[in-house]
């Protein structure tokens, strides 16, 4: 089957999608966006998380089918999604399908954050030194950066409580619990 | 055409100094904040198939017979291949001995064991041709635990051993068995004012890794092939494929994909030989990506292990004597088990003062899962009885658990089971002291101005409790860790270094093998080669076998062995730097010829700070690079009658305080809070640091409160293969990890460090169990803890 849907913002036609493909797999391996991870593939982990129409999913358990006509934010659409909403403005640029299907891992400066367009969760779980494997971190960005949204003075149970479906096994949270303060803290000072 | 995905180089530091002992940041941060760093189940390539394993359903059965042809008459899939398609006569492999059949041959010997493989266009075709495949298993009685392996009729799991550990082992079904005898027990004893004992029950832990077993093999033109892995040790599994697929090791090229954690379970080889093998056979780029399910079969787990202890002490509360024996379940393949057993044996005094000892460590054969490397490897089985015999010891004298460890503790100077004297800083009383000082979480810390927040409370969200029946306990527990491959192992690691102007900069590249796996080494190698080479810009190539081996990223040791290899490789290039420099401008100034030189912000200075000259024009368009090795001290096989031996490279110690409260009506516990102090002898990076520390705790965490891999005892299967069955701590179930660092330098080791990753995870647990037997009054020996073991029901 074709579906067609609005992933970060721009147009996608997936063809030759089968029934059972998820969105998951979809967006990983016919739209060249592999941020989304697999880490479990049956709902339980949370390191594919994107937003579906605003609001976060595990893409592992929506069928490709479901997307029909739907708007898709993943990891790779953080940064603009971020920009965007700080902005106030509706429109979103994001990958383009080429853009995606050719992209190739880029050296950038971590230190400096230096040409990479950070949003202010993601620079604050390098700052706070929340990724290790940093194979978790696509989801908890996702589902972090959707709790700011709605609710920017998290306490530690708020954070704790939306985090809670997205399993990390290198850094024991407490780094991951810094960088949503440290975001939540920048945000309300407008830094 | 390179496979997409491939990594690339990195470049970091183009403002600040970030050398050693500052928390620079991850040079991969960003790619991995971007969802653009490619892990191995990233890898993509034109025209490539999906690879499937096809998994034995039973533990142990003789294999009557195989039938693929409805698999490969399946359109889409382009091979099918068993133990007969196997192109040379090695088909075996392992990391010390080679008894894991690439194939299943005739018999499979644990639930889950990789039968035939399939090649196919896409993922779901090839999961339904190995669906497809027909084979006739003829079930065997299963071995699962001692009885059973030791029992006068007991099958063999492995028949005609020829080994080097065959010889010695009591039988064939015991892979490997470690006594240590030191002093005299039987007259100890007769000291004993009380003697205690216990037998303990340590469930099996899964890794639980996130980033699934994956790669990419993609096929060359000169018959050889070149895979994109996620692994701890690049040439252990080249040495391990290379005569499997019947190539030199040259024609095999390695590249290490980005690794989603490993934390032993990827030391073993799992999809790399099959990845290989169908990319040959079908001249096509072949990707396999395991599923969490089959994950669960693809690695192997931490030896689950009975462990029988007695230690007698005086009405003083000096220990006189300890004797144990520790039983692990290694299941149906070698992998690490007779290291873990030498680890166990010769930790399982812990980090006291013990001079009579009788130690015995087995790991048997059984149908159970393959059983080898995780975190603690050896050392956490025997800590969390050691320190639960500590609590009991304490408790029977009437002593305070933390002074009478105290009482006991092991220092600098003090003799090893083995009979090695510890000769580096032992800070256990310290560290015990340092963690008891931290301030203590409030009492019903649960308490809101809005009545009891469930979320603070055991059951959470649940809503079981409003805190009635609930509990808190306290307990304590420290640990003893070793530190790089112990008894006789050639523990060396390799580094490339080069120095280079670009751009009118100096930029030093590093080139290892290393295999990060999330750890940080390629930030501490960043900042090595910034301290010695003065440099601000380092560039990390990426890992691949085009240079020497790094050895593995296991045991603690990368930052000790990869990080003194980078560091004697920089300090080469910067003689090699002077050289030139005193060839140019040596005679323009005498400090060249009498001053000790060193290079900083980009310059040649004096120690005295004089700047003699740029290093921009010291190199020029000349280019600086060494390839070297670099090994820590020597070790020494242990004895196999007697024990001993200087076996072990560096200990490492960490000391928990775990607070918990606990629902006695329902049995469910809370952890509140888990306090970590540990000696880290230098850290280069304070920040990587605590990260380890606080995700090795967490880890213990897990295996003392939810996480067991369940096999039936009757078949030997494996009942709770995913992440709905097999429970990881999730933040909710996590609580804050004060850390108290301690650096006490270890005159030994490259800057005085000491290896880290793996300390806090052996203390974390016994400390929470103790928490847990403080706020029950249960004895609670065996972990994890399940509700019921609370309750009674």
């Amino acid at each position: 089957m074709r579906v067609n849907f609005t992933v970060n913002g721009r147009p996608q036609e997936a063809d030759d999608v089968w029934e059972g493909e998820s969105l998951l797999y979809v967006l990983r391996e016919r739209l060249g966006l592999p941020g989304s991870k697999n880490a479990c593939e049956q709902g339980e982990c949370g390191s594919c998380t994107v937003r579906l129409d605003g609001v976060p999913v595990c893409s592992c358990l929506v069928a490709a089918g479901q997307v029909e006509g739907r708007d898709v934010v993943t990891v790779e659409g953080l940064a603009d999604y971020a920009r965007q909403r700080s902005s106030g403005t509706g429109a979103r640029g994001g990958t383009s399908l080429d853009e995606a299907k050719g992209w190739q891992a880029k050296g950038a400066d971590s230190q400096t954050g230096e040409g990479a367009g950070l949003s202010p969760v993601q620079q604050a779980f390098i700052d706070a030194g929340a990724v290790q494997c940093g194979f978790c971190t696509p989801g908890l960005l996702v589902a972090a950066d959707e709790m700011l949204e709605r609710n920017p003075n998290p306490t530690d149970a708020d954070i704790r409580e939306a985090l809670s479906g997205n399993l990390c096994r290198c850094t024991g949270y407490e780094k991951i619990m810094d960088a949503v303060r440290l975001a939540a803290a920048r945000q309300s000072e407008g830094v | 055409m390179p496979a997409n995905g491939a990594p690339t180089k990195i470049t970091q530091g183009s403002q600040t100094k970030g050398g050693i002992g500052e928390s620079t940041l991850r040079p991969d941060g960003t790619l991995k904040v971007t969802g653009e760093f490619a892990y191995s189940s990233d890898m993509w390539h034109e025209d490539m198939l999906w690879g499937q394993i096809l998994r034995s359903t039973v533990a142990h059965a003789e294999i009557v017979s195989i039938d693929t042809s409805e698999a490969l008459a399946m359109p889409g899939v382009y091979a099918v291949m068993t133990y007969d398609d196997l192109p040379t006569e090695v088909r075996n492999y392992g990391l010390e001995i080679q008894d894991t059949p690439v194939l299943a041959h005739g018999k499979v010997r644990h639930h889950g064991e990789p039968v035939a493989i399939v090649a196919a266009d896409h993922p779901e075709t090839a999961r339904r041709a190995a669906a497809k495949i027909k084979v006739d298993y003829k079930e065997l009685p299963v071995i699962t635990d001692e009885a059973s392996a030791t029992a006068p009729d007991a099958i063999l799991v492995h028949e005609n051993r020829d080994d080097h550990h065959a010889g010695h082992v009591p039988h064939p079904n015991i892979v490997h068995r470690q006594p240590i005898v030191r002093g005299n027990v039987a007259e100890a004893r007769g000291r004993a004012d009380v003697i205690v004992t216990g037998e303990y029950t340590f469930g099996m832990q899964d890794q639980a890794f996130l980033g699934p077993e994956s790669g990419l093999a993609v096929p060359e033109e000169d018959g050889g092939v070149h895979l994109y892995i996620a692994t701890q040790w690049l040439h252990s599994d080249l040495r391990q494929m290379a005569p499997v697929l019947g190539l030199p090791e040259e024609k095999v090229r390695m590249t290490l994909a980005g690794v989603g954690g490993a934390f032993g379970g990827r030391e073993d080889l799992s999809m790399q030989i099959h990845a290989c093998l169908l990319a040959l056979r079908t001249g096509k780029p072949v990707k396999i990506v395991y599923n969490r399910f089959e994950s669960f079969f693809g690695h192997v787990h931490r030896h689950p292990a009975k462990l029988h202890y007695e230690h007698g002490a005086t009405r003083d509360g000096k220990l006189t004597h300890m004797k144990c024996r520790i039983v692990l379940d290694g299941g149906a393949y070698a992998s690490a088990s007779p290291a873990v057993v030498g680890n166990a044996a010769s930790l399982s005094v812990g980090p006291y003062v013990v001079d009579d000892v009788d130690i015995e460590a087995i790991a048997l054969y059984t149908n159970n899962p393959p059983c080898g490397a995780m975190r603690g490897f050896g050392a956490v089985q025997a800590c969390f009885a050691y320190e639960a015999q500590m609590d009991k010891l304490a408790k029977e004298l009437g002593l305070d658990p933390v002074e009478f460890r105290q009482l006991n503790a092991m220092e600098q100077g003090t003799v090893m089971p083995t009979g090695q004297p510890v000769d580096s800083p032992a800070p256990v009383a310290e560290l015990l002291r340092r963690v008891k000082a931290m301030p203590m979480p409030p009492e019903r810390q649960w308490e809101s101005s809005e009545g009891a927040d469930v979320r603070q409370l055991p059951g959470g969200l649940s809503n079981t409790t409003h805190g009635e029946g609930v509990v808190r306990g306290v307990g304590y527990a420290v640990g003893i860790k070793n530190v790089g491959f112990s008894e006789g192992f050639d523990d060396y690691s390799t580094a490339k270094v080069r120095m280079e102007v670009v751009g009118g900069e100096p930029v030093a590249t590093v080139h290892t093998a290393m295999a990060e796996v999330g750890q940080g080494g390629v930030t501490v190698h960043a900042q090595i080669a910034r301290t010695e080479l003065g440099v601000a810009q380092v560039t990390i190539h990426p890992a691949d076998t085009q240079v020497g081996s790094a050895g593995s990223t296991s045991a603690s040791r990368q930052t000790y062995v990869t990080g003194g290899a980078v560091r004697y490789a920089c300090e080469l290039v910067r003689e090699r730097v002077l050289e030139i420099g005193r060839r140019k401008f040596g005679s323009y100034h005498p400090a060249w010829a009498t001053a000790e030189l060193l290079l900083e912000g980009g310059k040649v200075v004096t120690d005295g700070g004089e700047v003699l000259a740029d290093l921009a024009d010291v190199l020029e368009d000349e280019a600086v690079e060494v390839e070297e090795e670099w090994r820590h001290r020597p070790t020494e096989p242990f004895d196999l009658r007697t024990g001993q031996g200087n076996g072990h490279v560096q200990y490492s110690f960490a000391a928990h305080r775990a607070v918990v409260e606990v629902d006695t009506e329902l049995g469910l516990v809370k952890v509140i809070e888990l306090a970590c102090a540990q000696d880290v002898g230098k850290a280069l990076n304070p920040l990587s640091v605590i990260g380890q520390i606080q995700g090795g705790t967490t880890q213990g965490l897990g295996v003392a409160v939810m996480e067991e891999i369940v096999v039936d005892p009757k078949t030997a299967k494996v009942k709770n293969p995913s992440f709905t069955d097999y429970l990881i701590p999730t933040i909710l179930d996590t609580p804050t990890i004060p850390v108290d660092v301690l650096e006490l330098a270890d005159e030994h080791a490259p800057y005085g460090l000491r290896g880290i990753g793996e300390a806090p995870t052996l203390s974390s647990t016994p400390a929470v169990l103790a928490a847990i037997r403080d706020a029950t009054g249960l004895e609670l020996n065996r972990t994890p803890v399940r509700p019921e073991h609370l309750t009674g029901t």
